[in-house]
C-alpha cells in the first residue's frame, strides 16, 4: 500500500509499504477514506521533535471503513464506518476510566522513553515518534487501530466525511481548549493562532457561550477565516501590540481566558524571535513559547490560560510571577478525543458546527509532500489539507 | 582475615533462611572457597568507604582543581607566560586550558569517574611535554618551569593512582555488588486478582522480559530459567519464605543457585478505588570474574529500569489483557520497528514467542 513517510528535516515521501495486520487482540484494520495533516504534523517535519525514525508512516487524523477486527474486538464489524482518535487508549486504566484518555497508562510501548523526559508517559499517538509509542500513522490507504473498541466513533449514514473527519482531532481539540475556559456568561476568549485548532476553539467558545471572542495570529487569510467563519474580532500581532489592544478592548480587565493554540513554534517578531532560533537550533531551548507568556501577560486576574498548543521539553522566562500574583490557572494537554466523540458527533448532526469549513486544500495522498510544504509556508491561503488515498 | 569453614557455611545457612538479612552480609555462595568469602567481605567494606567516601572527595577536587586551572589558562595566558618565561603561547595554553576544563567537568558529573581521570592523567604528559619544550625558549625561566614540572608531575602520579583505583572499584562493583532494586506500580485490579496470577509463576514470564521459564515443583518450590550472558542460561531452584494470601509473597534461591537471590512481592489495596499498589523487592548477586561482571551488567545495567518495564507490562496484562505492541506494523523502511527505539518492546515479544515455542 501507498503511505506517506517521514525521512528526516523537510522530508516527507509517499512510498510502498506492506499492508497492517492485526498485531493485538484488541486491534482493528481500517481502510482509509479520509486523512489529513495535523499541525503537529509540521513540528515533525520541521525536526523538532526527538524520536522519530526514518520509514515512519506519519499522521494521527484519518478515518474509513473497518476490514478486519482482532478476537477481543465486539463493538465492530467489518464495513463500518469509522473515526479513529489520535490517542490510543486501552479503556481500563486509572485513567482512562476518568475519561483522561490521552493519559492512557497502557497504550505506550515505548513509555519509559517519555518517562525520562516528562516524569510519567501520556497515551501513545499514531505516527508521532517513538516516544509515543512509534505506531504507524494514518497518511496511508490502511492503518491499524489498537484497543479499536475504545478508539472509534461509528458514524451514521448521511454525514460526509469532511464533516465528520475533524472528530479525530482538531474539533475535539479546540473544544477541550474552550471548555477548559470554564467560560461565563459575558466572558471574552483571545485565541492565540487562527490555524485549524485555533477556529474550531473560536467556533467552541461561542457555542460554549462567551460573549466575546478575539482572534490572533498575522496572516491575512486566517484571520479573515477567523472573522467571517468563526466569527471573531481578530488582531494582527504585526500591526499592533497584543497587550495593548486587549487592554482597550477589555477596558483593561484582559481576556477572561486566553487560549494558545500556537505551541512550540511561535513566530517571534525581532532580535528576540532571532535570539529563541538560535537557542532552539543549539538544542538549548526545545520551544518557543511565545505565544504562551503573552497569554499569561494578558489573561484576566484570577482567569484561564488553556494550552492546547503542542510544547516538547524545558522553556524559558515564563512569567511565573505573572501567573502567580495573578492568581492564573493553567489548564493543557493532549486531547481526550474519545470523551468528546459522541457529543461533538451530536453538535454535528444538530447543525451547531460543520467542521468542513477549515478545509482550503483537498489532494490525493501521492501529493501529501507538497501537501506539508505548501501548509508549513501558508502557500495559495492553505489552511487544512485533507488527503484522499 | 581467617574465617573458620563452619562459620561460612552455617552463615550461608543462617541467611537462607532469614529472608530480611542483607546478602551482602552473607558470605560466599557459590563453590564455597574461603579465599572467596573473604574477598568478598573485603570488596563490600573496600566498597562502600572508597565509592562513597574518601575516593570520590578525592576525585572531586581533583574535578575542581581542573577547573581552576583550565581557567587560569582561558582567562589568563598571558600572566602564566609570563610567570614560565615564555611567549607567544597564548593560544597553546587556552587550548589546554579548555582541554582541563572538560576533563574536571567530566570528573565531576560523570557516572564513571575514571574514565575521565585517565584522560585527565593523558593530559598531564602532554602539559609535562609541552613545558619541557618551554626549556628551549631563549626567555624560558627555569626554575619556574621546573616548578611546575614538578606540581603537574604530582598530580600526574595522583590521577593515575586514582584512576586505577577507581577503575578497580568499577571492576569490583560489577561482579561482587548485591544489587537491590525496589519498584511500585498502581494496578487497576483488585489485590486479589494481581496475587492470584502472580501466584501462578508459570504466568511470571509473560511479563518478566529476562525469565524463559518457571516450573512449579511442590507448592512452596519452583525451578526458574533466566537467559544468562552469551546465550547462557542460568538455573536455580526457589523456595517461598513467607506468604500471606492476597498480600504477600517472599522467596529466596537455594544453597547452590548460580545467581543467588532474593525477592518480595507486596499487593497492596491502593486507596479510594485505585486497585493495588504492587511492591516488588529483589536481590541478586552476581557471581565473582568475568562471567559475573556480564551477569550483572545483563540485568543490573540498569536493573531498575529493567524491573520498572517488566511491571509496566503485568499491569498491561491485568489491566487489558495483553502486552500492547508495534511489532509487524508496516513502515517505510526495511524493518517495520525500529530497532533504535523499540528495543525493550522487541525483547520482551520475542521472549514470549521464544517461551511459547519452548513450551509446546
Amino acid at each position: 500500500m501507498k503511505a506517506n513517510c517521514w525521512y528526516g528535516k523537510k522530508d516527507v515521501q509517499v512510498v510502498d509499504v506492506s499492508e497492517p495486520e492485526i498485531l493485538n487482540n484488541r486491534d482493528a484494520v481500517i481502510k482509509i477514506t479520509s486523512t489529513a495533516i495535523c499541525g503537529s504534523d509540521l513540528h515533525l517535519y520541521n525536526g523538532f521533535v526527538p524520536t522519530m525514525e526514518k520509514g515512519d508512516i506519519l499522521g494521527h487524523e484519518f478515518m474509513g471503513e473497518v476490514v478486519e477486527v482482532g478476537s477481543e474486538v465486539h463493538n465492530l464489524k467489518a464495513g463500518d464506518r469509522v473515526v479513529a482518535s489520535f490517542p490510543i487508549s486501552c479503556g481500563k486504566c486509572f485513567f482512562c476510566q476518568r475519561e483522561l484518555f490521552s493519559l492512557c497508562e497502557n497504550s505506550n510501548p515505548n513509555a519509559w522513553m517519555a518517562q525520562q523526559l516528562f516524569g510519567h508517559s501520556p497515551a501513545g499517538i499514531y505516527g508521532y515518534t517513538h516516544m509515543l509509542g512509534g505506531f504507524a500513522g494514518g497518511q496511508a490507504e490502511y492503518a491499524r487501530v489498537p484497543f479499536a473498541d475504545v478508539g472509534t466513533v461509528k458514524i451514521p449514514d448521511g454525514l460526509s466525511d469532511e464533516q465528520v473527519l475533524f472528530l479525530s482531532d482538531i474539533f475535539p481539540t479546540g473544544y477541550m481548549a474552550a471548555e477548559n475556559c470554564n467560560i461565563q456568561p459575558g466572558d471574552t476568549i483571545a485565541v492565540w493562532g487562527c490555524g485549524p485548532v485555533g477556529q474550531f476553539a473560536m467556533k467552541s467558545a461561542y457555542l460554549l457561550g462567551a460573549e466575546r471572542v478575539i482572534g490572533i495570529d498575522r496572516v491575512d487569510y486566517r484571520l479573515q477565516i477567523a472573522r467571517e467563519r468563526a466569527g471573531a474580532e481578530v488582531l494582527n500581532y504585526e500591526e499592533c501590540d497584543v497587550y495593548e489592544s486587549l487592554m482597550e478592548m477589555t477596558g483593561g480587565l484582559g481576556p477572561d481566558a486566553c487560549i494558545d493554540a500556537v505551541g512550540m513554534e511561535a513566530h517571534v517578531p525581532g532580535i528576540i524571535g532571532a535570539y529563541h532560533r538560535v537557542k532552539q537550533s543549539l538544542m538549548l531551548e526545545t520551544d518557543r513559547p511565545h505565544a504562551f507568556r503573552q497569554a499569561i501577560m494578558a489573561c484576566r486576574k484570577g482567569g484561564t490560560v488553556s494550552v492546547p498548543g503542542v510544547y516538547g521539553g524545558f522553556d524559558d522566562k515564563i512569567p511565573l510571577g505573572s501567573l502567580m500574583n495573578k492568581g492564573l490557572t493553567v489548564k493543557t494537554g493532549q486531547t481526550h478525543v474519545q470523551h468528546y466523540f459522541a457529543p461533538l458527533l451530536e453538535r454535528i448532526q444538530n447543525g451547531d458546527i460543520d467542521p468542513s469549513f477549515v478545509i482550503t486544500h483537498r489532494l490525493p495522498l501521492e501529493d501529501a509532500p507538497s501537501g506539508y510544504e505548501m501548509f508549513l509556508n501558508k502557500e495559495d491561503d492553505c489552511l487544512k489539507v485533507v488527503l484522499k488515498p | 582475615m581467617e574465617i573458620p569453614r563452619d562459620l561460612a557455611i552455617e552463615r550461608r545457612q543462617r541467611s537462607g533462611a532469614q529472608f530480611s538479612e542483607p546478602v551482602e552480609r552473607r558470605g560466599d555462595w557459590n563453590d564455597g572457597s574461603l579465599t572467596d568469602v573473604a574477598r568478598s567481605a573485603w570488596d563490600q567494606q573496600q566498597l562502600g568507604v572508597l565509592i562513597d567516601g574518601n575516593e570520590k572527595t578525592v576525585a572531586r577536587g581533583l574535578g575542581w582543581f581542573s577547573i581552576g586551572l583550565g581557567l587560569a589558562e582561558v582567562l589568563a595566558p598571558r600572566t602564566l607566560e609570563r610567570f614560565l618565561g615564555i611567549k607567544h603561547h597564548g593560544f597553546l595554553l587556552r587550548i589546554m586550558g579548555l582541554r582541563e576544563i572538560a576533563s574536571g567537568v567530566g570528573i565531576l558529573t560523570g557516572r564513571r569517574p575514571s574514565g575521565w581521570l585517565w584522560a585527565r592523567a593523558g593530559g598531564d604528559v602532554i602539559d609535562i611535554a609541552a613545558l619541557g619544550m618551554a626549556l628551549n625558549s631563549d626567555t624560558a625561566k627555569p626554575a619556574n618551569i621546573g616548578l611546575a614540572c614538578a606540581a603537574v608531575a604530582g598530580l600526574t602520579v595522583l590521577d593515575i593512582r586514582r584512576a586505577q583505583e577507581l577503575s578497580r572499584n568499577n571492576d569490583a562493583a560489577l561482579s561482587a555488588r548485591t544489587i537491590e532494586v525496589r519498584n511500585s506500580i498502581q494496578i487497576n485490579r483488585s489485590p486479589a486478582a494481581v496475587y492470584k496470577f502472580w501466584r501462578n509463576f508459570q504466568n511470571l514470564p509473560r511479563f518478566m522480559s529476562n525469565v524463559e521459564s518457571v516450573d512449579t515443583l511442590s507448592d512452596n518450590r519452583s525451578h526458574w530459567c533466566v537467559r544468562g550472558p552469551a546465550g547462557k542460561r542460568i538455573e536455580w531452584d526457589a523456595e517461598i519464605t513467607e506468604e500471606e494470601e492476597n498480600r504477600l509473597i517472599a522467596w529466596h534461591s537455594l544453597v547452590g543457585a548460580q545467581v543467588e537471590n532474593y525477592g518480595s512481592v507486596r499487593f497492596e489495596t491502593a486507596p479510594g478505588g485505585r486497585g493495588t499498589y504492587l511492591k516488588v523487592h529483589l536481590q541478586y548477586s552476581p557471581p565473582a570474574g568475568i562471567f559475573g561482571a556480564r551477569v550483572a551488567k545483563l540485568f543490573g545495567r540498569e536493573p531498575q529500569q529493567q524491573i520498572h518495564e517488566d511491571l509496566h507490562h503485568l499491569k498491561q496484562i491485568m489491566e487489558t489483557g495483553e502486552i500492547i505492541t508495534t511489532k509487524g506494523q508496516p513502515a517505510g523502511r526495511a524493518r517495520g520497528t525500529s530497532w533504535k527505539y523499540d528495543q525493550a518492546v522487541r525483547r520482551q515479544v520475542d521472549s514470549r514467542s521464544e517461551y511459547q515455542t519452548s513450551a509446546a
